[in-house]
């Protein structure tokens, strides 16, 4: 039998110990974890152009492509520009804006809310990459839309997830899914119609996509975040096309 | 050097099968089988932490005041699965995105603390460590036979490599849906659990 004293002199070594190796793993593997978190993201934005890479060339190819990065805020105005890595205008970092957080900002019409749009440019052709956030059905689903420099028709999107049924919801992260946005249009006229994800859609639409069997909530969510995303650049869009 | 006790790893391989015999750690089962590859690292995750773990509790067995063992038990597993997870987000990230919240979740699994209560606490700790070998092990292959059932029949595919002709659909052959729902896990695991009891008698209770 062990006495009191030892029990607790026992749990609390334990846990002040096992509390130090976590931090130090913490600590540690930061860097490295920041560093994946970022080429992701690069990774994800050259996957909405169409553009494969792979953790080591991402970088490389991101500051080759995407050399102009704007910082949007909710009446279309550009409060921050990166260009070629460095901060030409504005003091807010295009690339380093949370996108969750002002997504949050976004849907109570928050007018402080400022999100990012990242610039391709190749031989002179702009195509402009906004990201979109939502929810699916288990959790947050996000992507980002490049639309060519008429600011009305989709190039691509590049879909993603934090848990999605595998082979339901999780499908939206697949190209044959992905690929069903190319060329379709987010304006009739002047009029802000979005792109809907739709069971049995009418291909021949501009506005519609079909929706995945057995996922009908996460393309549901997929519609919904294409919606409430998309609309607030919609003045941004404006402000560029006069 | 102690003597391999091979029927720590056979045992529980076959007639003391963490999954169909003792029928734990069934949630992570039916959770990750979908597909064939979140099943195989799911069950390297699992194997880690188990063989770790026994180690662990075994070379302490004999401090560990009886009265907070499973607190102490549960401080260990933990540890070690937010290592395991810290890691796998440093170095590969793919593979800890594909199996988000499921690594967090290994700390819930009955087969750790089952090991852990069951063996580590009274046994050496190399005898721990093949314990732990052979549970993960046995825990690997229902993943693996249940993920490649659901994989083949639910997607047409292995690995997310197509192995289903272009040919079979077009004479009207479909993707079995029912495969991927986790329903259809548990069947599975009980079809498992069906053939291995009609093949051994001694499985079967009265």
């Amino acid at each position: 039998m062990f006495s009191n004293r030892y029990i607790y002199i026992y749990a609390t070594i334990l846990v002040v110990f096992s509390a130090l190796i976590l931090t130090l793993a913490a600590v540690g593997l930061k860097p490295y974890q920041d560093k994946n978190i970022r080429v992701e993201k690069m990774q994800q934005l050259l996957g909405a152009v169409g553009l494969e890479s792979d953790a080591k060339n991402a970088e490389e190819l991101f500051d080759k492509y995407f050399r102009e990065q704007h910082a949007i805020n909710a009446k279309g105005e550009i409060v921050g520009t990166l260009i070629d890595g460095k901060q030409t205008m504005g003091s807010v970092n295009p690339f380093a804006i949370d996108t969750k957080k002002q997504m949050a900002l976004v849907k109570i019409n928050d007018p402080s809310a400022v999100l990012p749009v990242f610039i391709y440019e190749k031989d002179g052709k702009k195509t402009y990459v906004v990201p979109v956030i939502g929810n699916g059905l288990w959790g947050g689903i996000w992507g980002n839309i490049a639309f060519a420099d008429d600011l009305n028709t989709i190039v691509g999107v590049n879909f993603d997830h934090k848990g999605e049924t595998p082979g339901l919801g999780a499908e939206i992260a697949t190209p044959f899914f992905e690929d069903q946005f190319k060329g379709k249009t987010i304006f009739d006229g002047d009029d802000f119609k979005s792109v809907e994800v739709k069971k049995a859609a009418d291909k021949t639409s501009p506005h519609q996509v079909d929706a995945i069997s057995g996922g009908t909530i996460t393309s549901n969510g997929v519609s919904d975040m294409l919606n409430n995303s998309l609309k607030f650049y919609i003045p941004y869009f404006n402000s560029l096309k006069n | 050097m102690a003597e391999i006790n091979f029927k720590l790893i056979k045992n529980p391989l076959s007639k003391e099968n963490p999954i169909t015999v003792q029928v734990l750690g069934i949630c992570s089962a039916l959770a990750v089988t979908a597909k064939l590859e979140p099943a195989v690292v799911m069950s390297i995750s699992v194997m880690v932490v188990i063989i770790m773990a026994n180690l662990i509790i075994s070379l302490f067995r004999k401090t560990i005041p009886s009265r907070i063992r499973i607190i102490v038990q549960l401080v260990v597993v933990s540890l070690l699965v937010i290592l395991v997870d810290q890691v796998l987000k440093a170095f590969v990230y793919d593979v800890s995105k594909q199996l988000s919240v499921f690594v967090g979740l290994i700390i819930t699994n009955c087969i750790v603390m089952g090991r852990l209560e069951a063996f580590a606490m009274s046994n050496k700790p190399f005898d721990s460590m093949l314990d732990g070998l052979g549970n993960g092990l046995g825990y690997a292959i229902i993943l693996v036979i249940v993920g490649f059932v659901r994989e083949l029949f639910g997607s047409g595919t292995l690995w997310d490599y197509p192995v289903i002709p272009q040919s079979f659909y077009d004479m009207g052959y479909q993707n079995n849906s029912l495969m991927i729902m986790p329903p259809m896990a548990l069947i599975l695991v009980g079809l498992i659990i069906w053939i291995q009891r009609s093949r051994n008698k001694d499985l079967c209770e009265d």
